[in-house]
């Protein structure tokens, strides 16, 4: 009886115990929140800072920063896809559209890296102006938080292989689309800010 | 190949100081000591296994203690060294080099290595009791916040001998941080000192919001907290919001030195006032952040020992909020003589003032706490009596530095040093003991020797006012801090020697504490009752020291004084409420990962200090996968039985 | 808020300070207390203004704390009230909200009137015109020029008594802080920017000058005497540097800007726009312009810009 009764109580506790957990993540998301909020606040005063560097619009270009806008806004619509099959239990399709995700997530990546490399190589490098330390280290902030969420929503889909879908792995998911939509609107904010004011 | 080791370590350790030679020594030994005693004892695995891998608050919180009163003694051995070389006019006791080290060394650790991570070891060992909880909302993280501080403290604390101290002030501005004007390693020592530590105490805040705001007892609202705890939600709240500051901050500080980029530099369009900003956006606050849990502290005390209900407590919350809130819209009054222009600094003025409000409504209602209570004094309500007057003459002083114009003539000279530590240590350092004093039972068992207790108190007490009150004076000389000498034609000398004997009388009081704690482990009674003050909230109704699950059935809350309130009853021979029946206890598994990742951290970091990648980069990939190693474990809790749980309360002489 | 110097004295000595100030004895050291410009003067009413509306409060709070913690103590016969349910009473708390806000009103009102009339880069009124030293904080010594009189000097500075001085301030080192406590209070020296202080001395005399913002090793080292004379005087000293000092070359300025101390020092003669050098060293007004760019004939960005031969060199390619 006594076991009986503990189990039953175990299954409230579990559920407690991970609505607490989202409820931590999204507290941290307010203090990521903040720590864009500075990235970006010490982006807007050294933007003018070129130092007779290259200034902004003369180093971006619109395209490959709309396609990499593009295929992060898709990301983040996948990801939704994803907790929409977890929520109709269908670990397939929650795998796979993770996977889509992932791949949408190493392609933002891939742009972003070659933008850098091609700015680098034109000679606008992090020691050249405040205003390009501001933007490669706002910009590769937001690159470095999406990598890190590469490397977690792999793991994530290994646990989700090994274990299907249960409290926990549910509870994960959660997070992590969570954590890549804010993503998405943090590089709203970074298309806005940086580039579009950036280029007009 | 000697000459290349010789020349490498010459560069390596901190060499020509006798003073250090001495502390090598003493560190040398302290460390053979250690492992010696741990080895002869055969006590590893004990230590591992009950310590290092603990998830347990109340474990967590005591090693926040034993740490950060080590780290009060370096501090204070910084602050003495200081003191001895002022004590006398044209003084070469220490270098300028090494009087600037010193200074820097001692504010880094008494804010960032002591208050802090005594303030945290507080929360952990009386929140969740005091809420009616088992452990932290995350008890996995709680440890990882732990040994993220304390490998950060190692971290700053290993510059001492190794590569040299920062050396440009405890909030590091630059340029004079910069690479160009610092090129040593001791900035990069501050830098992931800091900034390894800061991340854990990120993490405590979020862990403290959580659980105070998801794991209260039932029938617990909010407006039924005691008032430590809304003053750690408080706290928490604002390091929420300041600390991410400090991170970026550190961070962007660490990119100008490594990678010669341009936020802070003179040249290529750098604005070093920016960092002059940020870090104190972050500074302000956190200054809050620490003095708020004081505040929550003294008003358990006053409650307890005025035998009264704390008087005016939603006042009280309100002006916690208030103060939390105002904290972070003053940061420029710390650089009024920047020439921001009268509007901004009327702004900030004003701001600033605004805050003296709600933290005198906190004392009026301390004392109406007092008024037609039955007082009695022992040491905890000492130090807070202690801390009354302190704190209110350290806040008027600060009043009449928030007033712009005037703060022209006090800004950077001893006027502003006696203030900030008035309410430093009249705030915080009087509040942190006194909640020592306090809860001391609670966690060991026992309480802490009352006479030898009041000699350290009026020893730190005389000795504060010997020391601080001559700094007032030496400001309006027109003394400014961080002067290594001064000349005898100055008139300073006096006042600075008498400020000396008031330093040393602070570290006798000191002593006499640590001479209490040895005392009293050997020589007091064990507390039998649980209730040794008999005071009113939760955290008293259970054995002391807590059973590891803490409560053995979760209390049910319908008052502000819970535990006041059912002592009454009974008194009344109401008889006691029933107590549901015993469930297996769910608790988290301990795990050695956090602080393997803090070690970890303390590779990577020290491996960029020194530029050396073969080091950091190992070491950062450990902390990933810790990391992964952590996502990947999913066995991390277990049950309690209850015939467990009966044999440990009975143990506690407690029926169940 | 025209307060006599009698009462100044009278109220800074015994609310401020008290006992030290007596004991010690020597009041002409405290030099915030015995300012000797309308500057300081001001300054120091301000002082003593919120002192005193702080001691309203803090006074009384005193006298309470003693009063309650004696009266209250916990004895056997004790004939004191109890009342351990009394948590509240809205006129009390009313009273305690009310008095402070009123207070923090009136300090805020004075502060800012004040703030605007003691802006440290507002001219002085006065009918003497104002004479000019431009202020360079170096590593570790506080280099003086005086543009009008085409003259230096190093470690002290000379100047007229009841003439306002326009302190042109900025900074060749880690930033720093410019201090003469008897004629007002202090403003920052910082690199690329000159900020503006002004003060006035009323009488000739001697003053305490200092450093007071940390700027690493031999910063406290960092003292002057200001020393304000009669315009005579001052006119003959002017005359005496320039006749028998050596001239400063922008060599000698270099070597001048090293880290390290020294004592005093006189110039007879400046480099051509030296000052004007030092703030823009790092901001350069006409900014560096872009190499890549300006071959490509395109717009040329104005703002920011930077002289630094190390930023040009990443612009080469």
């Amino acid at each position: 009886m006594a076991h009986m009764g503990a189990h039953a109580h175990s299954h409230d506790e579990h559920h407690d115990l991970e609505s607490m957990r989202l409820m931590g993540f999204w507290i941290f998301l307010i203090t990521d929140c903040i720590l864009f909020g500075t990235l970006f606040a010490t982006y807007i005063v050294l933007h003018g800072n070129t130092a007779g560097g290259p200034t902004a619009s003369e180093l971006f270009e619109m395209p490959g920063v709309i396609a990499e806008t593009f295929i992060l806004l898709t990301s983040s619509f996948t990801s939704g896809l994803a907790v929409l099959s977890m929520n109709q239990g269908n670990r397939k399709g929650l795998i796979g559209w993770l996977v889509v995700t992932a791949l949408l997530g190493a392609s933002f990546i891939a742009l972003e890296l070659t933008e850098f490399v091609k700015l680098v190589h034109e000679g606008a490098t992090i020691s050249t102006s405040g205003f390009l330390s501001g933007f490669y280290v706002l910009v590769g902030t937001h690159g470095l938080h999406v990598s890190l969420g590469l490397v977690w929503m792999t793991a994530l889909m290994i646990q989700l292989g090994r274990r299907g879908i249960t409290n926990v792995t549910r509870r994960k998911v959660n997070v992590i689309s969570l954590y890549w939509h804010f993503l998405d609107v943090v590089w709203i904010f970074v298309f806005t800010i940086v580039y579009l004011m950036g280029v007009m | 190949m000697l000459d290349q080791i010789k020349e490498f370590a010459s560069g390596f350790f901190v060499t020509g100081d006798p003073l250090i030679y001495g502390a090598d020594v003493a560190i040398a030994m302290t460390m053979i000591a250690v492992v010696s005693v741990l080895t002869y004892f055969k006590k590893w695995t004990w230590l591992w296994r009950e310590w290092l891998t603990t998830v347990d608050h109340k474990r967590i919180g005591i090693m926040y203690v034993i740490a950060s009163l080590l780290m009060l003694f370096r501090g204070g051995v910084d602050a003495l060294l200081m003191r001895l070389q002022l004590a006398v006019p044209n003084n070469d006791f220490l270098t300028p080099e090494h009087y600037n080290a010193i200074f820097t060394t001692h504010g880094v650790i008494m804010i960032l290595f002591m208050a802090m991570p005594l303030m945290f070891g507080l929360f952990n060992l009386v929140v969740p009791l005091q809420i009616g909880a088992r452990d932290v909302a995350f008890p996995f993280l709680n440890s990882l916040s732990f040994w993220l501080f304390f490998f950060g403290a190692m971290l700053f604390n290993v510059s001492f001998v190794i590569g040299g101290s920062p050396d440009a002030g405890w909030l590091s501005y630059p340029p004079l941080s910069g690479k160009a004007f610092s090129p040593g390693v001791g900035q990069d020592f501050y830098i992931w000192g800091i900034q390894i530590s800061g991340i854990g105490s990120l993490a405590t805040g979020i862990n403290f919001v959580v659980t105070i705001l998801k794991m209260r007892a039932p029938g617990m609202k909010l407006f039924k907290m005691p008032m430590f705890t809304w003053s750690v939600l408080s706290s928490s709240l604002t390091i929420l919001l300041a600390f991410p500051i400090l991170t970026v901050t550190i961070a962007l500080l660490f990119i100008d030195r490594y990678f010669g980029a341009h936020f802070f530099t003179l040249d290529g369009g750098g604005n070093p006032m920016m960092y002059i900003n940020l870090i104190w956006m972050w500074g302000h606050p956190e200054v809050y952040i620490v003095v708020l849990p004081a505040f929550g502290i003294f008003s358990e005390i006053v409650a307890t020992f005025s035998r009264k209900r704390l008087f005016g407590y939603a006042s009280m919350v309100f002006a916690l909020m208030s103060i939390a809130v105002f904290s972070f819209t003053t940061w420029a009054h710390h650089f009024f003589t920047m020439g921001s222009g009268a509007d901004v600094n009327a702004f900030f003025a004003i701001t600033t003032m605004a805050i003296a409000i709600p933290t005198g409504v906190k004392v009026f209602n301390w004392l109406f706490t007092m008024y037609r209570g039955r007082i009695s004094f022992p040491t905890p309500m000492m130090w807070t009596m202690g801390f009354i007057p302190c704190f209110i003459v350290g806040g008027m002083t600060g009043v009449m530095l928030s007033v712009a114009p005037a703060d022209f003539q006090f800004h950077n000279s001893y006027f502003l040093i006696a203030h900030f530590h008035q309410v430093l240590i009249g705030g915080v350092a009087f509040g942190y003991f006194a909640g020592l004093y306090y809860w001391w039972p609670k966690v060991f068992g026992f309480k802490l020797n009352e006479k030898i207790g009041k000699w350290a108190f009026w020893l730190w007490n005389i000795g504060f006012y010997v020391c601080f009150m001559p700094q007032y004076a030496l400001g309006l000389m027109g003394m400014t801090r961080r002067m290594s000498t001064y000349g005898w034609d100055r008139g300073w000398w006096e006042l600075n020697l008498t400020s000396t004997i008031g330093g040393f009388l602070m570290g006798i009081g000191f002593l006499f504490q640590v001479w209490q704690i040895l005392h009293s482990i050997k020589f007091m009674e064990k507390d039998t009752t649980g209730d040794p003050w008999d005071a009113r909230t939760l955290e008293w109704s259970i054995p002391s020291p807590a059973p590891h699950y803490n409560f053995a059935t979760i209390p049910v809350v319908d008052s502000k004084d819970a535990w006041w309130e059912e002592k009454q009853r009974l008194v009344q021979g109401e008889a006691p409420k029933p107590k549901p029946p015993l469930e297996p206890i769910h608790m988290p598994k301990n795990s050695g990962i956090p602080f393997i990742m803090g070690f970890c951290w303390f590779v990577a970091g020290f491996g960029l200090v020194f530029d050396w990648l073969w080091m950091a980069i190992p070491g950062l990939l450990g902390v990933a996968g810790c990391m992964l190693a952590h996502s990947f474990n999913y066995n991390t809790d277990y049950y309690i039985p209850v015939d467990e749980i009966k044999a440990t309360e009975a143990a506690a002489r407690r029926s169940v | 808020m025209n307060l006599t110097r009698g009462m100044r004295r009278l109220a800074a000595l015994s609310s401020l300070i008290g006992m030290t100030v007596l004991l010690s004895g020597c009041m002409d050291k405290f030099y915030v207390l015995d300012p000797k410009g309308p500057v300081g003067r001001h300054q120091l009413d301000l002082i003593i203004i919120s002192t005193l509306l702080c001691l309203v409060v803090i006074v009384p709070v005193l006298i309470l704390t003693f009063v309650f913690a004696w009266k209250y103590r916990n004895r056997k016969d004790s004939k004191a009230a109890y009342q351990p349910e009394w948590e509240h009473s809205t006129k009390l708390e009313m009273t305690w909200w009310g008095i402070p806000i009123l207070i923090i009103i009136i300090l805020a009102v004075i502060t800012a009137s004040y703030t605007y009339k003691l802006e440290p880069s507002k001219p002085l009124e006065h009918p003497a015109k104002p004479i000019t030293i431009q202020v360079t904080s170096l590593d570790w010594k506080w280099f003086f020029i005086y543009p009008e009189q085409g003259i230096a000097t190093v470690n002290y500075i000379q100047f007229p008594a009841d003439v306002p001085v326009k302190f042109e301030l900025t900074s060749d080192a880690p930033m720093n802080s410019f201090w003469i406590p008897q004629l007002g209070g202090q403003i920052y020296t910082m690199s690329g920017m000159a900020m503006n202080l002004n003060l006035i001395a009323d009488k000739p005399g001697t003053y305490f000058g200092t450093a007071a913002n940390f700027s690493g090793k031999d910063f406290g080292k960092m003292t002057f005497d200001a020393i304000a004379t009669t315009q005579a005087e001052f006119d003959k000293w002017v005359q005496t540097v320039k006749q028998s000092a050596p001239p400063l070359t922008q060599d000698g300025y270099d070597k001048l800007a090293e880290p390290g101390t020294m004592g005093t020092q006189d110039y007879s003669s400046v480099p051509e726009g030296l000052f004007e050098k030092i703030v823009t060293k790092y901001t350069g007004p006409n900014g560096h312009q872009h190499v890549h760019k300006v071959e490509e004939n395109l717009p040329v960005n104005q703002d920011g810009g930077g002289e630094a031969p190390e930023s040009s060199a990443h612009h080469h390619h």
